[in-house]
């Protein structure tokens, strides 16, 4: 199984990409509670790569790629905007966020959190980032 | 989409959420707030039996006011929401960190 969707670099995107995962998460017969944590992860990948890299350019776009392993479901995320490699980046603290009373910075722990594997490549300009998540087969 | 609803209940200042927030329209939801607090709110009471999603966008709206609403003692309480909202929250640690109730009557005698 191989799904894909291409969305705008504009936050109003998340909405379609939303509706996207849930209609191809649907068919796999996840739990209730797995279906809104995938969406969660890939959605704030999405979102740190519409606000961060691409600065809500609507000319410029994400490639999803779904993909249905034995065993795993593979979410493959690329673009052409500036690298951001999550696995570089530390998360903090939850107490830090609350005192710095800082509004970012939960989106990659809730990604490290959901996901059981993270790959980051950059290769001529173009970035893939693949969340994995694994299931009992 | 989001809407917000805002009712005033014996001195509590209720904001009926429903919808889903994101990176779209958290700004909605900050501002929902801040407004309570500039109309001198001391008990904000947030109703989530309407809210379908919610991503770090609007956790880190909540999580942003945690500080200051602890210094000028203004309480800030979650009920009702659904289960698997719940658990976004718990994934974090939010539950240990803000006031969520299972409903307003636990919420409001707490």
């Amino acid at each position: 199984m191989e799904h894909q969707l291409k969305i705008s670099c504009q936050t109003t995107a998340l909405a379609e990409l939303r509706v996207f995962l849930k209609k191809t998460l649907g068919e796999l017969h996840l739990s209730d509670i797995d279906q809104l944590q995938i969406t969660l992860a890939v959605e704030e990948v999405c979102a740190n790569l519409i606000i961060h890299s691409h600065q809500c350019n609507p000319l410029d776009y994400i490639q999803l790629k779904i993909k249905q392993n034995p065993g795993k479901l593979i979410f493959e995320i690329t673009d052409k905007g500036k690298a951001f490699n999550m696995l570089d980046y530390e998360v903090p603290a939850l107490d830090k966020v609350k005192i710095e009373k800082r509004k970012g910075g939960l989106g990659i722990i809730l990604v490290k959190k959901i996901m059981d594997e993270i790959e980051f490549e950059s290769s001529k300009g173009t970035n893939t980032c693949r969340l994995i998540k694994w299931f009992q087969s | 989409m989001l809407t917000i609803e805002t009712q005033h209940e014996n001195g509590h200042d209720i904001l009926l959420l429903r919808g889903e927030v994101d990176a779209s329209n958290s700004v909605i939801l900050d501002e929902a707030i801040t407004k309570a607090v500039a109309d001198g709110s001391s008990s904000i009471l947030v109703d989530g039996a309407g809210l379908e999603y919610i991503s770090s966008a609007g956790l880190g709206v909540f999580m942003s006011y945690l500080e200051d609403f602890q210094e000028k003692e203004i309480d800030l309480k979650i009920y009702s929401l659904s289960d698997r909202v719940f658990e976004v929250f718990k994934i974090l640690g939010l539950d240990q960190l803000m006031r969520i109730y299972p409903d307003k009557k636990t919420a409001l005698l707490s």
